[in-house]
């Protein structure tokens, strides 16, 4: 990496981010100096329902939508974060109410969400996440999935202090 | 023509549709079988329709292929705003929808040219390489635009198709040499 430059400050960042991370398991050398805020995607907040309620399951279920939530910089994770999740599956569109859950993180940070077959929408079989509960900044994700016969599909957030 | 549009209504992906949605794919199929038609009928290739009866249908077909594309960007955008929004304004995550995009302007522009083209007093050869270079851009962003999607088009009618349209155009403009913009001898 070139144009790396450590200071006391970042060293003592980094050393505690893999301190941090490495106590979880989740520890990558090449992230090590700082983890990097996820930015949000393109698309990612279309046919975004505000304050979709927290559900065991959205419908049916027999699909998981996983994932983690962590802090920029020492990469910690996030408990009881709320992340809101919606995609057009066999049960409904987008922009149905009933497509629409929410979700909160466990003590590692990670949280799964049962919920209907996703299938392609608009070209792309997609799913529709958010973080929008302001201690942190925003972000709306939207994975794509492998295959549409896929039967779980994952997004990683990582959130900068708002 | 039938077997794409027949194979496409047998998508199971209808079944998760509103009827919007899916008249809007619908429209999408039919032009891509209208885009077959165009350069056939404009190299007078379909066997049976002297000049005049091809040019007639040619510019039937490419109305209709204009008010298709009306009802297939209008249908989407009523089954998902932002999406056919971001698409039109080029911010769109899904990479098919510039080329559609560019298409569907490629393809009013030719339409525009097919209409206007007594009243643009151009030189007959150089009003129709302008309509021509139009309907090339229609052609390749409307394939692209196809092949990319993951929709209710079955794959290997939605292949053929595309290869159809893109072999009627080449035949097409070779038999025209439409680069050839000299006065005729």
């Amino acid at each position: 990496m070139p144009g790396l430059k450590f200071s006391r400050r970042s060293l003592v960042l980094a050393s505690g981010a893999v301190l941090a991370t490495g106590a979880t398991g989740f520890l990558v050398p090449a992230r090590a100096s700082g983890v990097a805020p996820t930015a949000s995607m393109r698309g990612g907040s279309n046919n975004y329902r505000p304050g979709a309620p927290i559900v065991d399951r959205i419908g049916g279920g027999g699909f998981w939508m996983t994932g983690t939530v962590r802090r920029a910089g020492d990469g910690a994770p996030l408990p009881g974060q709320r992340i809101q999740i919606w995609a057009h599956t066999t049960e409904g569109h987008e922009r149905d109410p009933q497509s629409h859950g929410a979700t909160l993180t466990d003590a590692n940070g990670e949280f799964r969400l049962e919920m209907p077959q996703i299938v392609p929408a608009f070209g792309q079989p997609h799913g529709h996440l958010a973080y929008d509960s302001g201690e942190f900044e925003t972000v709306f994700l939207r994975p794509i999935m492998g295959s549409s016969k896929d039967k779980t599909l994952a997004a990683h957030f990582v959130l900068q202090p708002a | 023509m039938a077997v794409p549009i027949i194979a496409a209504a047998a998508s199971p992906q209808l079944a998760w549709r509103e009827p919007i949605y899916i008249t809007a794919g619908f429209a999408g199929v039919i032009s891509m079988c209208l885009l077959l038609m165009q350069p056939l009928l404009a190299g007078r290739l379909l066997p049976g329709l002297t000049p005049v009866a091809s040019r007639h249908w040619h510019r039937w077909c490419g109305l209709a292929l204009v008010a298709a594309i009306l009802i297939h960007v209008g249908g989407l955008w009523i089954t998902s705003p932002p999406d056919v929004i971001d698409a039109l304004l080029f911010v769109s995550p899904t990479p098919f929808s510039a080329w559609g995009v560019i298409a569907l302007w490629a393809a009013f522009g030719a339409a525009f040219l097919g209409l206007s083209r007594k009243r643009l007093g151009l030189r007959f050869r150089v009003w129709r390489l302008g309509h021509a270079s139009l309907a090339i851009i229609t052609i390749i962003g409307s394939v692209v635009h196809a092949l990319m999607i993951e929709g209710t088009m079955e794959v290997m009618t939605k292949w053929v198709l595309c290869g159809l349209v893109v072999l009627a155009s080449v035949a097409t403009l070779a038999k025209f040499q439409i680069w050839d913009i000299r006065r005729p001898t």
